[in-house]
């Protein structure tokens, strides 16, 4: 009887062809959607731990508070210790130190008077550290000349460079105040140019050592935050809320100055983000299976008008109403399965390419302030695959069942009737 | 004498309609014997469908009994009557339903296939069933490709294939010209004869009706004539 009812189904390409097509196309955009955002959302909290939020990070409780204003002047003026033994209560997590901090950027003459100023948004980070560097992708980063190496270097951002027409090596001095409110003071080195690709870096940033910050704002021994990584390199929530839940345990106090952990999530609303992006996922393959319902449904239901008259046929013939009813879903799931598989694996395809070549953002992201790569890649990931095939099948046994209705509302004589007219 | 293979006793069918109902049969007596080659004669809507349908199993009456292979039909379960019509009716229609997506040897395969049959003894039974109807080499064209003579013999041999104690055949001419009509009638009959299968049918078609041994006449959904004939 399968056999029989497969034959049917594939010679009548109204039942099978159209059907199948726009199942797996249903499944391809679902695949390509969940994978693509995925990689989106993958992208948007690597670019943001690297330059913002670290897995997790530890600040003053006073700085959390004007976290978003980055605040130096209420980081840690000197942590040795602390951090020592921080180190040994959550050990394979990488630490390292930042300094984010505003400032005059002074270029003087030859005589060593102003010629040019503009302020500017400085990040301090180990230059020594060569994971700190990778961090934030400081070498790709790099236009012009070298990472410092010397002390006294520092990097500008490109467009700072030019805007201010400076050349390699040029002198230039930071102006600013001191972690105790004094004026400040140093002549700096330029060593190279950067360009990130975050716009709110780029536009007017310099990259320095921490070391020469720290002497520049008078906090020896001391950053704003400290970046926390996990071992794997990856985000994972789950990991990071309870390490914060036993670190703020233990350190956090009510004191000004305590130490408090914040979590990716905790930061930018990127936990709400992630929420909301994944609530927006469910909602696109929920619509997708409502939509493909209805359009297998019509379909169906065309092809059950025109199929009554078989319907009658096979009740005459002896057959029973929940035994054709089944056979209808049988068939819808056949469709279901092929419709799936053929746009799983178009989906595979898709995203691999995707996920080789990416979405060049580029162009969008350039005016936004948005913590978002340059370049997007899909994520290829089983689960996609399988979160895409959902509605393919669901909304053809779900279409068949609204259309199975009909067979139950009708009473045999009537279903009879149809083929006589 | 043969037994009797339906017994109709004062039967009255109303279809519900707006108001009241619509009487479509009234109070019909009426016994058909095992063998006979017999038609339920009138104009259209006299009440032929409807009669047929009762005696099919596939609708049923409103008051007064039918009894088919001795079985009331109004008091068997759905599955008891589903179970009656796949293995002793078979029904031939004006339209003769064939399914267009399969060939002719799988149309007429489909009622052994709801049987559970084996594909050996399926092979042997459409064989036969074709060879009845004389289509053997039909057997592997779908139904657009054949004549409307030819479709109908088809559907004889769907309806013969699991060799059925009647077979119930409503206007089965109606589409056809005079050659083919005769042509199928012809058949019916040498299957009634040969092998001693009960024909009912359902007619107004003055060629069918020189062949019916019995000509049971309806008007209005009575019974106003139920006559034997000889001849042919
Ligand atoms: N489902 C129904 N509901 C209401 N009236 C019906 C229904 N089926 C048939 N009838 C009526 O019953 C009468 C007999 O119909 P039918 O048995 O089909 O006649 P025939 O086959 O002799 O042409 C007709 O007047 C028809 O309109
Ligand atoms: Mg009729």
């Amino acid at each position: 009887m399968l056999l029989f009812i497969l034959k049917g189904l594939l010679r009548d390409r109204s039942r099978s062809f159209f059907p199948i097509i726009i199942v797996s196309a249903g499944v391809l955009v679902t695949v390509f959607l969940s994978a693509f955002m995925s990689g989106y959302m993958d992208s948007m909290v690597r670019q943001n731990a690297r330059f913002d939020t670290g897995h997790l990070k530890i600040v003053t409780n006073a700085y959390a508070e004007k976290l978003s204003q980055k605040p130096f002047d209420l980081g840690f003026i000197d942590i040795g210790d602390d951090f020592e033994q921080w180190k040994t209560d959550f050990p394979g997590i990488r630490w390292t130190p930042r300094i984010y901090f505003g400032a005059l950027l002074d270029v003087p003459d030859e005589l060593g008077n102003t010629m040019t100023q503009g302020d500017v948004f400085g990040m301090a980070i180990d230059i020594k550290d060569e994971t700190a560097v990778r961090d934030i992708h400081l070498k790709e980063a790099l236009i012009r000349g070298r990472l410092p190496r010397k002390a006294d270097e520092i990097l500008l951002s490109e467009d700072v460079f030019a805007k201010l027409d400076l050349k390699l090596n040029s002198t230039v001095t930071l102006l600013g105040s001191s972690i105790y409110g004094s004026m400040s003071l140093h002549n700096f080195t330029v060593s190279g140019t950067v360009r990130f690709g975050v716009e709110a870096i780029d536009r007017g940033g310099i990259v320095a050592d921490i070391y020469d910050i720290r002497a520049f704002l008078d906090m020896p021994n001391g950053a704003s935050e400290y970046f926390g990584f996990l071992p794997t390199g990856v985000y994972d929530d789950v990991q990071v809320q309870t390490i914060k839940k036993q670190f703020n345990a233990k350190y956090n106090t009510a004191d000004e100055f305590a130490p408090v952990m914040l979590a990716l999530t905790d930061q930018n609303n990127l936990g709400y983000l992630l929420q909301y992006m994944s609530l927006t996922l469910g909602m696109v393959s929920f619509v997708f299976i409502i939509i493909i319902s209805i359009v297998l449904w019509n379909a169906g239901l065309m092809n059950s008008i025109r199929r009554y008259g078989e319907f009658g046929l096979r009740l005459a013939m002896g057959e029973r109403k929940h035994h054709l009813y089944n056979w209808l879903i049988v068939e819808s799931l056949s469709i279901g399965i092929v419709g799936s598989i053929i746009g799983a694996g178009l989906g595979v395809i898709v995203i691999s390419y995707f996920h080789v070549k990416g979405f060049n953002f580029g162009a969008f992201t350039k005016d936004t302030s948005m913590m978002i790569e340059n370049v997007v890649y899909t994520d290829l990931n089983a689960k996609h695959i399988l979160l895409g095939m959902i509605p393919g099948l669901l909304s053809t046994i779900f279409g068949a069942m609204l259309a199975g209705i009909g067979i139950f509302h009708r009473k045999t004589s009537e279903l009879f009737k149809e083929l006589e007219t | 004498m043969n037994e009797t293979l339906v017994q109709i006793n004062n039967i009255s069918k109303i279809y519900p309609t707006g108001e009241g109902g619509f009487l479509a049969l009234n109070k019909l007596s009426l016994d058909i014997t095992d063998g006979e080659f017999m038609g339920i004669v009138g104009p259209s809507g006299s009440g032929k469908t409807t009669l047929l349908n009762i005696i099919g199993t596939l609708d049923e009456q409103t008051s007064g009994e039918v009894l088919v292979l001795g079985k009331h039909v109004n008091k068997l379960s759905s599955k008891e009557s589903a179970s009656l019509r796949a293995n002793k009716i078979g029904f031939i229609f004006q339209t003769y339903n064939l399914l267009p997506v399969y060939t002719v040897y799988e149309n007429v395969e489909l009622p052994l296939l709801l049987l559970q049959m084996k594909k050996e003894e399926r092979r042997k039974a459409v064989m036969q069933a074709l060879e009845w109807v004389g289509l053997t080499d039909k057997m592997h064209s779908r139904p657009n490709q054949l004549s409307g003579g030819q479709g109908q013999r088809v559907s004889i041999a769907r309806a013969m294939v699991k060799t059925p104690r009647l077979v119930i055949a409503d206007e089965p001419t109606a589409n056809l010209d005079t050659e083919n009509s005769i042509n199928i009638l012809d058949t019916m009959l040498k299957i009634n004869q040969d092998i001693g299968t009960t024909f009912i049918f359902s007619t107004h078609d003055p060629k069918v009706i020189q062949y019916l041994k019995r000509v049971v006449t309806l008007i209005d959904g009575e019974k106003v004539k139920d006559d034997y004939q000889t001849g042919i």
